[in-house]
């Protein structure tokens, strides 16, 4: 069903899916346009993000990952 | 170890205040980074676990925090629910964005936009965005980095990635 597997995306994407899970996933997708353009958009939306630039971030967005990474380092 | 000890009780006292437990781990991950980032002070005037849960309800409780953790139900779904019929399935067709609408999803357009975006997220899925999208780290790196679970971190991940999505969508509408 489109609404259950909209919530899936990211599960399959990120190879997170039961063997089951995936083929059942993907079986869907072969029969729903719909779905398969949210897919499409999803990962369209993932490669527009990559073109984001740290620089391009607000300060306040880069101060926190700054402050993360410093964080990480120094455990 | 101190978190080993308290984050059963604070997950269940932050649990019964917020809607999800993906949510409830997020104000209880805060809470333990405002101990860590040394925002908050423990003076002594309380015992420790009093002093942690108030912290802890403070943060689901303030003005601030609000809006993050009571976020309206339908941002915890990927698409508006009212998007699909009584069976679930899409009732209004949906856009295909490749070819045709790949001029449109010109970067220098699209950055800005999903910039703005990105502030307006509830900041530990910002964090794993940024992380994982413009970082370009693996998960396992984000996990470490955050302190969260696989699991934790697909959620995050999923629930910015598709608040983005309708974002652009709605933008892309509007051309």
């Amino acid at each position: 069903m489109c609404q259950q597997a909209v919530e899936l995306v990211t599960d399959y994407l990120e190879g997170a899916l039961s063997r089951r899970d995936r083929r059942r996933f993907e079986a869907h997708l072969r029969a729903c346009p719909n779905c398969t353009a949210y897919l499409e958009q999803i990962k369209m939306t993932i490669e527009l993000i990559g073109k984001v630039e740290p620089d391009d971030l607000s300060p306040e967005a880069r101060a926190d990952l700054t402050e993360l990474y410093r964080r990480w380092r120094s455990e | 170890m101190l978190v080993a000890r308290y984050q059963g009780p604070m997950l269940r006292l932050a649990r019964s205040m917020v809607a999800t437990q993906a949510v409830a781990e997020e104000a209880v991950q805060d809470t333990w980074m405002g101990v860590v980032r040394g925002i908050e002070h423990f003076e002594g005037r309380s015992s420790f676990k009093t002093w942690l849960f108030r912290i802890l309800t403070n943060r689901v409780r303030s003005a601030g925090s609000r809006e993050q953790y009571h976020t309206p139900l339908e941002s915890l779904h990927a698409v508006d629910p009212l998007r699909f019929d009584a069976q679930g399935q899409w009732a209004d067709p949906l856009d295909r964005w490749t070819e045709e609408s790949e001029d449109r999803l010109e970067a220098a357009i699209w950055v800005p936009i999903l910039n703005s975006g990105l502030d307006d997220l509830p900041s530990r899925q910002r964090e794993v965005i940024v992380l994982r999208d413009v970082e370009g780290l693996s998960s396992d790196e984000v996990c470490a980095i955050l302190g969260i679970s696989s699991g934790n971190q697909r959620i995050l991940l999923h629930r910015g990635r598709t608040r983005l999505r309708e974002i652009l969508e709605a933008e892309l509408r509007k051309v």
